[in-house]
């Protein structure tokens, strides 16, 4: 189902048209209202006269995440005060939180966008759908519950914390449709378990998560306990928040909501624009918004763009899934490691539960990994050759992933910190000495 | 006999193994006979008690990973070459033992032996030792 089809199946021509229309009144904005984005395109000799297609953007300059937090807090608003009406940021774990105002126009927008990505999951206004992410500053909770309310299902706004509380309302109303992070999900699928209920005592059929990077490992995973379909949700605070791109019932790439948000794939090293297909760190560009409007901004997540026409009939880019962070890549050795490479490889042994921590140290000037992992209860054997022999078979896997070895670690069941949120995976001690 | 061994999984962790004592006095469960094999990251407690079926449960409630093998328990003489006599019919069969351990007290020692084939050692002990089951 396509809830705008005059916006999500745009030919491509009409597409660049409203795009290029769209950033010369953004240029005119920022360049009158930020005095930030004023001074970096007075220093490029721009003026908003230069930007008159959506090809020019690349004269424009990047934003990084750490413009934001030295223009802390409202730095870079674009809109007077009185103008926005809601805040959210981001947490400020190394730094200042990321304030992002939205005006009543932005709001619309966010609503709008995350609405197509609930429409294109299949929800309709009979489901009843629980919103699992956090209410609050971040964007989450608010984001997807405004989406699927405009859609005119029924919210539940469960938000975080209370799981036994959460899998009951899953059974006792009924709910059909569930947001929150993929690890929420297995979380939930654990507990679940353990309180000695199976998926055929929930009603669950469609599952939008997001907030952190995962697998097709763990949708597997995800659909086959939780009995659902399960699908991307992606968006940053910075440029509104969940609805920046979904995945269609095709599984095959998320469709960005570029009439609003436009997506560029850099190199990360020589800031170059890359072409469609090719791996770097996606940027996107708010194009409507006028709380906090952002140019190129740098997301530092690693994906690929596709442009083609999809079998859903929607004619947006899509974003192929996040391989990583460029920030949260480890350099290992000199080999480039991302969590998500252990996480498909642990994921793939059904002897394994799908947690696990990284812990990189550097022993006598040595980098070292070590892969901690939960063996599954059943899997357990009173032989230790058996208990060598798998850790051995993990550790080959590993090898041949990664290309570097890894320390497997083998533990005891829930001896790996559950979180409810965004889970901490690496432990890097090497930044610590 | 074949009696139920509880293994427990343990990380080389340092309270760990007090943890399993702590449980088991908790719910007055006395240990009869226990071993430990270790490797560098983690470690199999294997442990013979009376009451296995509640130990099983208040150490699974606990948390800890246990499973129950069957293994074979003999009285053997508490003198020199008393195992040895056992272990060379044992050899002559081809039996493999994976692992043992044994308590020796005054006139006897009781040996827990995990052979590779059970059935196979049980008869080759019911004909060549009778007296130790």
């Amino acid at each position: 189902m396509i809830w705008n089809k005059s916006k999500e199946c745009m030919s491509r021509d009409e597409m660049s048209d409203l795009q290029g229309k769209r950033l010369h009144k953004l240029a005119e904005l920022v360049y009158h209202n930020v005095p930030f984005y004023r001074e970096k395109m007075q220093a490029l000799d721009l003026t908003p006269e230069d930007i008159k297609s959506i090809e020019d953007i690349k004269k424009l300059p990047f934003t990084t995440k750490q413009d934001l937090r030295d223009n802390y807090p409202t730095g870079l608003q674009a809109a007077n005060q009185s103008e926005i009406v809601r805040v959210h940021a981001s947490s400020g774990t190394t730094g200042n939180p990321t304030i992002v105002g939205y005006t009543r126009r932005d709001l619309e927008i966010w609503q709008e966008c995350s609405a197509r990505a609930f429409t294109s999951y299949g929800v309709t206004r009979n489901d009843v759908f629980s919103v699992g992410y956090g209410y609050g500053l971040f964007t989450g909770g608010l984001g997807a519950h405004y989406g699927v309310e405009y859609v005119g299902a029924t919210v539940i706004p469960t938000s975080t914390g209370n799981t036994d509380k959460h899998l009951r309302l899953l059974r006792d109303l009924k709910i059909t449709g569930i947001a929150c992070t993929p690890s929420y999900a297995l979380y939930l699928a654990e507990a679940m378990e353990r309180n000695g209920m199976t998926r055929e005592d929930i009603h669950l059929k469609i599952g939008a998560f997001g907030a952190e990077p995962w697998t097709e490992n763990m949708r597997d995973e995800i659909e086959s306990r939780l009995g659902l379909q399960a699908y991307n949700l992606y968006g940053l605070s910075e440029i509104i928040g969940p609805g920046v791109s979904y995945e269609c019932t095709c599984k095959n790439g998320s469709h960005i909501s570029e009439d609003h948000f436009y997506p560029e794939i850099i190199n990360p090293d020589t800031l170059e624009p890359q072409p469609y297909g090719t791996t770097g760190e996606l940027v996107f560009t708010t194009l409507t918004k006028t709380g906090m409007p952002l140019l190129r901004y740098r997301t530092k997540d690693l994906t690929s763009l596709i442009n083609e026409k999809c079998e859903c009939g929607r004619t947006n880019v899509r974003m192929t899934r996040i391989i990583g962070r460029s920030d949260d890549m480890l350099i290992i050795r000199g080999i480039n490691v991302f969590p998500s490479q252990v996480e498909s490889v642990i994921l793939e042994m059904p002897e394994f539960e799908p947690r696990y921590m990284l812990v990189v140290d550097r022993i006598n000037s040595l980098d070292t990994l070590q892969v901690q992992v939960e063996v599954r209860r059943d899997y357990f054997s009173d032989e230790l050759g058996t208990m060598l022999r798998l850790r051995k078979r993990l550790a080959d896997k590993l090898k041949s992933v990664l290309s570097i070895s890894a320390d497997v670690r083998l533990m005891e069941p829930n001896s790996i910190p559950r979180s409810e949120g965004k889970s901490v995976r690496v432990i890097d001690k090497r930044q610590l000495k | 006999m074949t009696i139920k061994q509880i293994s427990i999984f343990l990380e080389n962790k340092s309270g760990r193994l007090n943890e399993v004592a702590r449980v088991l006095a908790a719910n007055s469960i006395n240990m009869k006979a226990f071993c430990i094999a270790e490797t560098t990251d983690f470690g199999l407690m294997r442990l013979i008690v009376e009451e296995v079926d509640k130990a099983v449960k208040v150490l699974r409630d606990a948390g800890f990973a246990v499973i129950l093998t069957d293994v074979l328990s003999i009285h053997c003489p508490n003198q020199p070459g008393a195992l040895s006599k056992i272990l060379e019919s044992l050899a002559k069969e081809q039996i493999f033992i994976e692992y043992m351990y044994a308590f020796a007290q005054s006139e006897r020692a009781d040996v827990v032996i995990n052979p590779n084939d059970m059935e196979k050692c049980l008869k080759v002990i019911r004909e060549k030792h009778p007296d130790i089951l």
